[in-house]
């Protein structure tokens, strides 16, 4: 399976052990997850052709509405093409490396959750490293074709400061995304049967984030910005890389705020996990 | 037809068990909702003072019943039957003395029933406290929707019933179950009213079977299809429930007969 260990020096001083060589384990494990879904080509295919049509199916609605109307919570159809984008993109990437935390209820009910318990790495870790849905480039290649689209029809005055902004939202956002759904394991811990309670922030979450914030009634806007901080995702940074005026809730150098938001959201995510893991107490037998 | 209805009252019963997981489809839907109305409210009012014939208090309408709606209709499909098919089980509801298909159906009314009440109307609830919501005009409109409402759970079990038939031929109908959710989903109208689709893909719709699973109810129940119209939209049910069970019962024929269950 994995490459043979090379053991350079006859013994190894425990203090030699570097960061590459602590991360070498979970480097390992998303190896193999990788080739393991390689093994078994159609149906690796037909899920990336899956995610490919649910990437354009989600399009289809934005466009949709957008053959009806010329603008929609301020923006033009070019304007939502970005904030789509975006959104798109940094859910797909948190949906690849930490969305099969859905998966969750499953292993706490058939009590798998404590095999993972008496390994030696992390709860979490384990979890994240379980899996590596790869299938999900099928709907990110979606959103790259909207963001390239997107960025190059708009009139944007470039400079090192947009691609800076631009770089500085899709990881944030990624983080954003990872940590609702790292929440949403934890909370996993005392839901089981009432699992669908979290698609409500997690899923509901993306949902809001691709849409112009200025269709949500204010208390609305507000939760989706303070609570939940999905309007950071694309909104927020579409705003400011379009140079978008009109919104007295949204100045631009709140779009420099991305990194916070995504500081807040793992902060309540960290609280989650940590209650929902203290909570757990074994399957039992 | 006493077994039929003890099969109803069976998936009923199942279903209402997992009453946390109602209330959790519940908040979903509603925050789905609240999601939805926002979108269309907003773009009834950049278009001016309706879309292809929703008014802001229908567009809502239409967005809270197609939450109330999600949970009742299986739009997304089941699984059960196709594993069955795939492991084999599917031989037992051969031997057993009913039609698999009639007891399916009666399982999934069951079903459909059970997140029409526990699921489908707090949902609704939520949305008429929160919005403007039309409603149809009459007691006529109620029975009328509610007769369309059953229709689309059959079209929509039926329909899927099919999928997972497949199951005999592919042995794996994840690739079908997939194209069949994504087209399914687009079409049916959950997302944007079908009347909003660009011509080319309004055709395309009309001639599929998914507007009978949740577009032709919320119209009626919305109030957007009144008096004479609402015959054609329910004989359209009416003739893809029918064509979609006729499919099912040739399709299990023939699957039944290339079916070879190893080992006893």
């Amino acid at each position: 399976m994995a490459e043979p260990t090379t053991v350079r020096g006859p013994v190894r001083r425990p203090e030699a052990s570097t960061l590459a060589e602590r991360l070498r384990p979970y480097r390992v494990l998303l190896a193999s997850r990788a080739r393991a879904q390689m093994q078994y080509r159609t149906s690796f295919v037909t899920d990336v052709l899956g995610t490919l049509g649910a990437g354009l199916a989600e399009f289809a609605e934005v466009w949709v509405i957008f053959h009806n109307v010329d603008v929609l919570g301020g923006l033009d159809f070019t304007a939502a093409l970005l904030v789509f984008a975006l959104s798109n993109l940094a859910f797909a990437l948190a949906d690849m490396v930490v969305g099969h935390l859905d998966q969750l209820p499953t292993y706490i009910r058939a009590g798998q959750v404590d095999a993972f318990y008496v390994r030696p790495l992390p709860l979490l870790a384990q979890l994240v490293t379980s899996d590596l849905s790869l299938r999900r480039v099928g709907r990110m290649s979606v959103a790259v074709v909207a963001l390239v689209v997107a960025l190059t029809t708009a009139s944007i005055a470039w400079s090192w400061a947009t691609v800076a902004l631009l770089v500085l939202t899709v990881v944030s956002g990624t983080a954003i995304f990872s940590a609702l759904f790292t929440a949403a394991g934890g909370l996993q811990f005392f839901l089981v049967d009432g699992s669908e309670f979290t698609n409500a922030f997690t899923y509901g979450g993306s949902y809001a984030a691709q849409q112009s914030q200025q269709v949500f009634p204010n208390l609305l806007r507000i939760f989706w910005m303070f609570v939940v901080p999905t309007a950071f995702v694309a909104y927020v940074p579409a705003v400011a890389i379009l140079d978008l005026p009109g919104d007295p809730l949204v100045p631009t150098w709140l779009a420099w705020c991305t990194p916070l938001a995504a500081a807040f959201a793992w902060a309540l995510a960290a609280l989650c996990w940590r209650v929902g893991t203290r909570h757990y107490e074994g399957a039992g037998g | 037809m006493a077994t039929f209805w003890l099969l109803v009252r069976a998936g009923f019963r199942r279903h209402s068990t997992y009453r946390l997981a109602l209330l959790a489809g519940m908040t979903t839907n509603s925050v789905f909702g609240l999601i939805r109305a926002s979108i269309v409210l907003a773009a009834v009012a950049s278009a001016g003072s309706a879309i292809g014939g929703y008014d802001a208090p229908t567009a809502v309408a239409f967005v809270w019943w197609g939450q109330a709606l999600l949970g009742t209709v299986n739009l997304w499909g089941f699984q059960e039957v196709g594993q069955r098919v795939r492991t084999g089980d599917i031989a037992i509801d051969f031997l057993r003395p009913l039609d698999p298909q009639f007891a399916y159906l009666a399982a999934d009314l069951g079903r459909a029933g059970i997140n029409l009440i526990a699921r489908g109307a707090p949902a609704l609830l939520v949305g008429a406290l929160l919005f403007d919501m039309a409603w149809p005009p009459g007691a006529m409109g109620w029975v009328a929707g509610m007769v369309s409402v059953a229709l689309a759970v059959v079209v929509a079990f039926a329909g899927s019933f099919v999928v997972n038939l497949l199951a005999f031929w592919l042995v794996e109908v994840r690739g079908i179950r997939l194209l069949y959710m994504i087209f399914g989903g687009l079409l049916c109208g959950l997302y944007v009213p079908v009347p909003w689709f660009p011509d080319w893909l309004r055709t395309i719709a009309q001639w599929s079977p998914f507007p009978s699973m949740l577009q032709n109810p919320i119209d009626i129940l919305a109030g957007r299809v009144t008096g004479a119209q609402v015959l054609p939209t329910i004989a359209s049910q009416v003739f893809w429930a029918v064509a979609l069970v006729a499919l099912g019962q040739v399709v299990m024929r023939a699957g039944r007969r290339r079916l070879e269950v190893q080992g006893g």
